[in-house]
């Protein structure tokens, strides 16, 4: 029973998410279940906050090792939760001059845009920056020549990372008009435009029937293994 | 030699981070001091996003959807600038949404930035409105083909979608005659085009400015599904230089930084590039050293 | 209103007569309006049978909708501008509610003409099935059909050869070497939520993993980016240890949730990585800018790992990093290759039934697109055309 309530949910809203895409009919259950979904999701937000303190508190209670950031955690965690639900330095909705909780939490000169602005944004900018630095340590590792498909990988790399910039403009931008074609920056379009797109639709082909066969198995009961491996009690 | 490729193997990795840091600030620096940007010639992707935005009588509604977060911003905000500016210079009313949390706030960063300071004739609600945030993803989409004001019942501000002028008459996403998207990820363009421009039949015309890892994923779309396409800085470069040079002024006056920023950028891409192929380079010089050793010692 | 409208229309078209005025051409006739069949509704197709006219002249199409609700809108409204020599037009985006009448008249140089006589009110209903999709549909049917056929093969005992996937099978040795070295095995879902399928074939091989990590008395960390997925994650890591027999070794506290914010999750797993060093790394899921960073981190550490994802885009960065990668549809038959099951077994054999006519749907229109482009003027853009219009393109 345990598995088996689960599986029916996932049957019945599946095909109802289906038959949407095709019956107008059917468009109202399609949505209702998407509506359902994010209820469900926003649910979860409560048990995804409840592990995280409670893992966070016992680390600091065992005093392990790096309970420090635990600390430092919960008490940013706690003081985002107060900004934004206390709507702290706030202005009005103009329409409701009146009431002082009338704007939106995160409004120009609030408290809550302050950390988005000056703490979320430095901090996810630099670690999407850190991405820079590991291209680099992965190319360097990765493209060796090692036999002739590597070769051709390694060729195109370079056109795509010269023809993407002004090397490539100045290396072969005086080539005559007739040979415009092998300019870098048009033979890295060329790249991007003809091999990879054929490249990426084999790819897209394949994934779309292995979502549909994935989504048959569990709309089918056939495969239950999302739901834990082994017994089908 | 032999000790070059000893080291060049032991390589600490620390050591290609701290080139990366010089090729990357290097640019930025000089930039910074002289103002000075590289030139850019514009491929057909990009063009196709300038055209259009150009195709749009005046007073045309444009739907925005800024899906991306601050952790992108670097790579796709010159981008968007560009294009709200196009968009105002143009006299085209602007719809902002965001599927993304976070999106929002650099929706009022664009329109104060832009907007505010550069079109102050333009008024909220009647030229531009920011929708805010909507949770649900693809759902979102779904809603907003059938009844776009039930997917955004209210503006960033509170006010009700049936109150703004500038939305008076709009059902569906139908209603608009161009749809933008700044994609950074999931929810974004392949899920506009899957949901939205697919399901329309080709009624909605679509353009996306995205980030460099989704752009060769996005170039199967173009140009059927995808009426134009911004590849990361290197395309929001292309499309900037377009843009500043169709609404320079006459008076040769200096294009203000905040409409050069992608131009700026491609300095350090630049940088960070030469160095890509130069670590290649040495990889294989050093690979290959390797493997002779080998083969030496096999004889 | 409309009576008032066609007054004022005569007069300025009989004053234009008597002073003998150029004037633009008389409306079109015949002008009749249907709702199109088979579609989501809100669109109407208007035809007429038009007279000779200026050749700079235009047919100008105003709608009116009456709708159910009181108050409703009352006013001509120009819903589209055609050339003179057309005679049909297509109006979507109108509303479901109510019923929409059209009118037509011209437009030239000199002006505006008289309109024609209105047309009955249309409803532009949904129908019980979007036509359009037709080809989309019956392409579902299709792969679900060579799909269902191949698992009652299954089941009913033809054997079936699926390729090797050697990071399938690196599986058990992976989970034996973090046994075998006394580390952790670290899995990351992605960092989407359960309404994503790359997801729940993420969640699916966690099953397969957390059960032989069960056998092999191995601890496995389950870090999540969605308060959902860490829920799904602890039932199927908890029915697989239950289904090892090693129930009491469950903690659900290695499964935990760390937070939405792409970046604050990617810190937090490299943090992990770097203090505890697994000597497994799993990916599985959907991933965007943060594989690069999770798989450097994995390379650094020394950790085997494997990954599997359905974003095209990423794929490069694991191939790079990681000791083994699934690729796109190998991913997704991944819980299939793992369980050995013949149902499971059987609908991978049906993905490729589906896969090799596809390929000859391309190889087809390959071939048509080609001929047609040799010889225009033949009967082959015509078969290129009919081709495209089944697959509705």
């Amino acid at each position: 029973m345990r598995r088996l309530i689960p599986m029916w949910i996932a049957i019945i809203a599946g095909f109802a998410m289906l038959f949407s895409a095709f019956f107008p009919v059917t468009e109202f259950f399609g949505e209702t279940f998407g509506e359902i979904f994010s209820v469900v999701a926003a649910i979860a937000y409560v048990l995804g906050a409840g592990s995280l303190a409670k893992i966070n508190l016992a680390k600091i209670s065992r005093r392990d090792q790096g309970w420090g950031y635990s600390a430092i955690t919960l008490f940013c965690f706690a003081a985002t939760l107060f900004v934004g639900l206390g709507k702290i330095g706030v202005p009005p909705n103009a329409q409701f001059a009146a009431l002082p909780w009338s704007g939106e939490k995160n409004a120009e000169g609030s408290a809550f845009a302050w950390i988005y602005e000056y703490g979320l944004v430095p901090i996810t900018s630099t670690m999407f920056a850190l991405l820079a630095f590991y291209v680099a340590s992965a190319a360097f590792r990765a493209f060796r020549a090692k036999n002739l498909e590597a070769i051709l990988l390694l060729s195109t790399a370079f056109i795509v990372l010269l023809g993407r910039t002004f090397a490539g403009v100045v290396l072969t931008g005086w080539f005559p008009d007739w040979a415009s074609g092998l300019r870098l920056e048009n033979l890295s379009v060329y790249i991007m435009q003809v091999f990879n797109t054929a490249g990426n639709r084999a790819i897209i082909i394949g994934i779309a029937l292995g979502v549909t066969a994935t989504s048959l198995r569990i709309l089918l009961g056939v495969d239950r293994s999302w739901m834990g491996s082994g017994g089908n009690s | 030699m032999s000790g070059f490729i000893a080291t060049l193997e032991r390589l600490d990795r620390r050591w290609i981070f701290l080139a990366m840091a010089i090729a990357v600030a290097g640019p930025i620096v000089y930039i910074g001091i002289t103002g000075k940007t590289l030139p850019e010639t514009s491929t057909p992707a990009a063009q196709a996003v300038y055209d259009a935005i150009e195709a749009l009588p005046k007073g045309s509604r444009v739907l925005i959807s800024y899906d991306f977060d601050p952790g992108s911003s670097g790579e796709l905000l010159p981008m968007a600038t560009s294009l709200v500016h196009q968009c105002a210079a143009r006299d085209l009313k602007m719809v902002f949404i965001a599927l993304w949390p976070l999106g929002p706030q650099m929706v009022t960063d664009t329109i104060k930035r832009v907007i505010t300071a550069d079109f102050p004739q333009m008024k909220e609600g009647v030229d531009y409105v920011n929708l805010g945030f909507q949770s649900g993803n693809e759902a979102v989409m779904k809603v907003m083909l059938t009844d776009f004001k039930k997917a955004f019942p209210k503006s960033e501000k509170g006010t009700a979608t049936g109150q703004i002028p500038m939305l008076e008459g709009v059902t569906r996403v139908k209603d608009f005659p161009l749809l933008v998207t700044i994609s950074a990820g999931y929810p974004g363009a392949k899920e506009w085009i899957q949901y939205v421009v697919s399901s329309s039949g080709g009624e909605i015309t679509m353009v996306t400015g995205c980030t460099g890892v989704q752009t060769p994923q996005l170039f199967p779309y173009f140009p059927a599904q995808l009426r134009g396409m911004l590849g990361a800085i290197k395309g929001a470069a292309e499309y900037e230089s377009l843009v500043n040079a169709s609404l320079a002024p006459g008076d040769n006056s200096p294009v203000p930084p905040k409409y050069l920023e992608a131009q700026r950028r491609m300095g350090p891409q630049l940088g960070a590039h030469l160095l890509m192929v130069a670590l290649i380079i040495l990889g294989n010089i050093a690979f290959f050293a390797q493997r002779r050793e080998k083969a030496q010692v096999k004889s | 209103m409309q009576v008032l409208l066609s007054v004022v229309a005569s007069v300025v078209s009989a004053t234009t007569a008597l002073g003998a005025v150029p004037a633009p051409p008389p409306p079109p006739t015949s002008v009749t309006a249907v709702d199109v069949p088979w579609d989501a509704g809100g669109v109407i197709e208007i035809s007429w049978i038009a007279p000779a006219g200026s050749a700079d002249a235009r047919w100008l199409i105003e709608r009116l909708t009456l709708t159910d609700a009181a108050g409703d809108e009352e006013k001509w409204v120009v819903v589209a501008e055609v050339p003179l020599g057309a005679t049909s037009h297509t109006v979507s985006k109108l509303s479901l509610r109510g019923a929409h009448s059209f009118r037509m008249t011209a437009i030239d140089a000199t002006g505006m003409g008289t309109p024609s006589a209105t047309t009955k009110p249309v409803r532009a209903a949904a129908n019980f099935f979007i036509g359009a999709k037709l080809s989309l549909f019956l392409g579902i049917i299709l792969v679900s059909t060579c799909v269902i056929v191949c698992i009652l093969l299954a089941r009913g005992g033809r054997p079936l050869r699926i390729r090797r996937i050697a990071a399938l099978d690196a599986v058990d040795n992976a989970v034996g070497r973090a046994t075998e070295m006394g580390r952790p095995i670290l899995f990351v879902a992605g960092i989407q939520d359960m309404d994503n399928i790359s997801t729940v074939a993420g969640i699916t091989v966690l099953g397969h993993v957390a059960k032989t990590a069960a056998e092999y008395d191995a601890t496995i960390q389950v870090p999540t980016s969605r308060s959902l997925v860490m829920e799904a994650a602890r039932e199927a890591v908890q029915a697989s240890y239950l289904s090892a027999g090693r129930s009491d070794s469950y903690n659900p506290d290695l499964i935990r949730y760390i937070t939405d914010e792409q970046f604050g999750f990617v810190a937090y797993v490299s943090g992990l990585m770097v203090r505890e060093k697994p000597a497994t790394c799993f990916y599985m899921g959907c991933f965007f800018a943060e594989s690069l960073i999770l798989a450097e981190t994995g390379n650094s550490i020394g950790a085997i790992q494997i990954a599997g994802t359905a974003e095209s885009s990423q794929l490069p960065f694991f191939v790079a990093a990681c000791d083994y990668t699934l690729i796109g549809e190998e991913f997704f038959a991944a819980s299939a290759y793992l369980s050995k099951e013949p149902d499971q077994m059987g609908s991978l054999k049906g993905q490729d039934v589906a896969k090799f006519l596809t390929a000859v749907v391309i190889i087809v229109g390959v071939v048509l697109a080609t001929l047609a482009a040799l010889a225009p003027t033949g009967a082959m853009p015509g078969a290129l055309t009919w081709f495209k219009g089944v697959f509705g393109s």
